[in-house]
């Protein structure tokens, strides 16, 4: 099939083999006659190994520990920071941290023997929350005072708007864990072969695995060859997480002298993985006698959990979204990664940015219903345009096409009378949100750090192979991609070779996250199909390379976080409608409607699953989704009590798209993986407090949450508390 | 404790000399490499293990292998060698349906099921027949669009 219009929907390349069934994930390999390998993890939330107890071990059975590490070898997994062990030596902060690996060839007999293992501890107090990390209960154990991690930023004279302000209030806004459930659960092998170790995983990132075990045995990266299995879901769950799943698995392949492998099953997938930051924001605002906005200041914190590794990076992201779509007067926010004995929180979807655009959109809906506003007319005064600085004291680059957005939306929910005709607290309600998310990495990150390279080469029968290291998960890359290349070069699609990328044949092109996949890497292989192009006919064997370039004239200072932060941003408006059950509290969401610019689509079809499954899980994230830790040990531990929408949960949904080219991605493509997710919550929540007319100030929302607001919660009306 | 078990596997007949409380599953991708056989959740709520046991849907991670001695079972191996299995693959092909694609061949089980008993279903009876089936990534729209193409395209034949 030759491509037509490159937004043309044409047929996924995956579809028909995963329908079959057909299609390998890591638990469908056979690998031989590897060995099985189940973690030994801390049971409590903190306190000092003192001594573990081992079972008589049967022969070719061996518990796996730091220990065993090889001279040189470094416990530490290579991750953004690296302060995460693979192994815990004494200390333990958080319950599911690994202490060790019990392997051998039987797998029931391994997990008989894991059992039996008995661990002494002595156990201290833990800080689980972020209330309680700030407090540092039990004493610090991150620096003196539990921040792992902190930035602040300033775009003109806030002090001098809380001066000049006729009125200062302040209220707080929190979000809870979020869990991933990608439906195939972390598995991984790892093999030794000749001078080397191969490894088999489901993950995003192929390359940032061998770069953070590949310590642990002290060798090079190269060493420990990363072959990516297709993923069923990620989400983010698999970009550095596996590196936990896989740093075990190495040091016990390089023990055993045989191969190791390990698939979670769902309890101890979501026991014993990362999750999604909990937040809590608390916004002082400036207003002037009329109402207007004239300052906002606002203290970002983020749970980070026993370990930094990615959070500082995802605390950035979120503080620099803290101003969501729109620009005031004049901003601050200082942001804090909190350390509590949880499991280290880590990359979902969003990364950071849903957090701080929740709460920005919640807290400027409250404000204008203090006011009496309909939200939306508030909302609006200040939406930004291009031109416009951004929260790091840059420019809005692009054209900022909300008003088109914002029509389309309101045209298919009919929002201007439903906003009129139901009355807050009238058991119906419709709530609109304004979102963004900055595409790629931040910055000149992706010239500073990431460098990503990218191949194509052509053979002597024509087929043109794709040479770079993103990975499928769901997300529709490996049809995007070679409808990229084939859409340049003028050829069928089947012509184009793109597999699981094995990091010892393909080069570095960068990370599957950040939703940068198609915007920075779709462009190098754009633009190397342009240089193959000319030579296509005339020349039978040969590859191309293409490098990052950052634009010109865009600055960024990763010291002082001031400049450019982004070049292309994904826009987004959604728009919910939902019913509220008097007596039960029950909610039922009678519609969804959004529109998103993510440039140029390359697949409108793939980009209308996106969107709906972004917006799907954002609806979960508001409402159903608790995930519960009082104390260190996540309460939900499985399918049937932590709670993901169905397909009875929530209506079809209304999805609208608009055509904004952006200059420096592939077609005029920019990202819109995370964006779909980052603001539906928002407008859910706004519906459900005009319904219920109570102020809402945390999510998830389940039923019973409802309820308690509908009893107790504070009217729309009433006063936000005041400060000086 | 072992025990000799006959079932019919996609349209063969078949025997295992095993444990009967071993789940289904287990025996159908390790014993049957029915790799297609997802396992998502182990506790019957997601339905990536779907199957049909004498024609009816059932998760196969809560089934030990003893009760389908003497039954009938098909997996998606046979039933996307059926027509009607095709007819479904297309449209779920066509449809968008297809992300991650774990979930998928539990779905592909779920619209057979579903559209066999039902050959014309509204939205919501689409709903309300993919329900047990938890897919994390398409936000279900897409897939119920394609359940509904299936059932066009396929016609006379869900009425077999
Ligand atoms: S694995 Fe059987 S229902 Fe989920
Ligand atoms: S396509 Fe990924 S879970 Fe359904």
């Amino acid at each position: 099939m030759v491509v037509g219009d490159i937004s043309r929907a044409i047929r996924r390349v995956d579809a028909v083999s995963k329908c079959k069934g057909t299609v390998k994930y890591v638990s469908d390999y056979s690998f031989g006659d590897c060995l099985w390998g189940r973690l030994v993890r801390s049971s409590i939330p903190r306190g000092r190994i003192l001594a573990i107890h081992l079972p008589p071990m049967p022969d070719g059975y061996r518990f796996v520990t730091y220990k065993d590490l090889p001279e040189g070898g470094h416990n530490y997994l290579h991750m953004i920071a690296t302060d995460w062990k693979c192994f815990a030596e004494n200390e333990v902060r958080y319950v599911g941290e690994t202490i060790g690996i019990m392997v051998g060839p039987d797998k029931d007999t391994v997990e008989n023997l894991r059992q039996q293992i008995k661990i002494d501890y002595e156990e201290q107090t833990p800080a689980v929350t972020i209330d309680e990390g700030l407090a540092c209960k039990g004493g610090a154990f991150v620096n003196d005072d539990n921040i792992h991690c902190r930035l602040s930023l300033k775009v003109g004279d806030v002090d001098e708007a809380f001066r000049k302000a006729a009125k200062v209030v302040t209220e707080t806004i929190e979000t809870g864990f979020q869990e991933h459930i990608y439906l195939e659960t972390n598995g991984a092998c790892c093999i030794p072969e000749d001078d080397h170790y191969v490894i088999y995983a489901s993950s995003q990132c192929p390359f940032y695995i061998s770069k953070s075990i590949s310590p642990l045995l002290n060798l090079t990266p190269d060493k420990v060859v990363v072959r990516h299995t297709t993923t069923g879901g990620a989400f983010g769950g698999k970009e550095h997480f596996p590196d936990v799943v896989c740093g075990p698995l190495l040091v016990a392949a390089y023990v055993m002298k045989k191969g190791v492998k390990m698939i979670f099953d769902r309890e101890e997938d979501i026991e014993n993985s990362v999750k999604r930051h909990p937040s809590k924001v608390t916004f002082k605002t400036a207003l002037d006698k009329d109402g207007n906005i004239l300052g906002m200041d606002s203290v970002v914190c983020y749970n980070v959990g026993g370990y930094l590794s990615s959070s500082f990076v995802v605390l950035q992201r979120g503080c620099f979204h803290v101003t969501g779509c729109y620009s005031f007067p004049s901003i601050r926010s200082v942001g804090l990664g909190v350390a509590t004995n949880t499991f280290p929180s880590c990359a979902f979807r969003g990364f950071g940015a849903p957090q701080t655009i929740f709460a920005v959109e919640t807290h400027l809906c409250h404000i204008a219903e203090m006011l009496g506003i309909d939200p939306l007319e508030y909302k609006s005064r200040y939406f930004i345009k291009q031109g416009d600085t951004t929260s790091t004291n840059g420019k809005i680059v692009e054209r900022v096409m909300i008003p088109e957005m914002l029509e389309q939306v309101k045209k298919a929910s009919d929002y201007d009378r439903k906003s009129k005709a139901y009355k807050w607290g009238s058991g119906r309600g419709i709530g609109i949100s304004f979102y963004n998310h900055g595409g790629a990495f931040t910055g000149n990150g992706e010239q500073a750090i990431i460098k990503a390279r990218c191949q194509l080469h052509k053979f002597a029968n024509g087929d043109v192979e794709i040479l770079c290291s993103q990975t499928e998960m769901g997300q529709g890359f490996h049809t995007i991609l070679p409808k990229i290349a084939a859409y340049v070069l003028g050829i069928p699609i089947e012509k184009v070779i793109f597999r699981n990328p094995d990091t010892s044949r393909v080069p570095d092109s960068g990370p599957t996250a950040a939703s940068r996949s198609t915007m920075i890497v779709g462009e190098l292989v754009e633009r190397a199909a342009n240089l193959m192009k000319p030579r296509y006919d005339k020349e039978e064997d040969f590859t191309v390379e293409t490098h990052y370039e950052h634009p010109e004239g865009y600055p960024w200072d990763q010291n002082t976080f001031q400049g450019y932060a982004y070049l292309g941003y994904g826009w987004g408006v959604c728009a919910v409608e939902v019913e509220v059950d008097p007596c039960t509290a029950e909610i039922t969401t009678k519609g969804i409607w959004s529109s998103h610019d993510c440039g140029h689509p390359i697949d409108e079809k793939i980009v209308h699953g996106q969107v709906n499954g972004g917006v799907l899980q954002g609806l979960g994230w508001g409402s159903t989704e608790v995930m519960q830790n009082t104390d260190g040990h996540f309460k939900q531990t499985s399918m049937s009590d932590y709670i993901i929408p169905t397909s009875m949960d929530f209506p079809k949904q209304g999805v609208y798209l608009v055509d904004n080219p952006y200059p420096w991605g592939p077609f005029g493509a920019k990202g819109m993986g995370e964006l779909v997710f980052n603001g539906s919550a928002a407008a859910y929540i706004d519906a459900v407090s005009r319904a219920i007319g109570k102020r809402i100030n945390r999510i998830p929302l389940p039923t019973e949450e409802v309820m308690n607001y509908m009893l107790h919660g504070t009217d729309l009306r009433s006063e936000i508390e005041e400060v000086r | 404790m072992e025990s000799r078990i006959c079932f019919s596997l996609n349209g063969k007949d078949v025997s295992i000399t095993t444990d009967p409380l071993r789940r289904l599953i287990d025996v159908l991708r390790e014993d049957f490499d029915c790799k297609g056989v997802k396992e998502g959740c182990s506790e019957g709520e997601c339905g990536a293990c779907s199957i049909l046991l004498n024609g009816k849907m059932v998760t196969s991670c809560i089934i030990p292998v003893g009760a389908a001695d003497g039954q009938q079972i098909m997996t998606i191996e046979g039933i996307s060698a059926t027509e009607k299995g095709k007819v479904i693959i297309d449209a779920f092909a066509d449809g968008g349906a297809v992300q991650c694609g774990f979930c998928i061949p539990g779905m592909v089980i779920a619209t057979y099921y579903l559209l066999s008993n039902n050959p014309d279903p509204t939205e919501d009876e689409i709903r309300l027949g993919l329900s047990g089936n938890i897919c994390r990534c398409t936000g279900y729209d897409l897939i119920v669009e394609s359940v509904r193409l299936a059932a066009k395209r396929g016609g006379e034949l869900w009425k077999k």
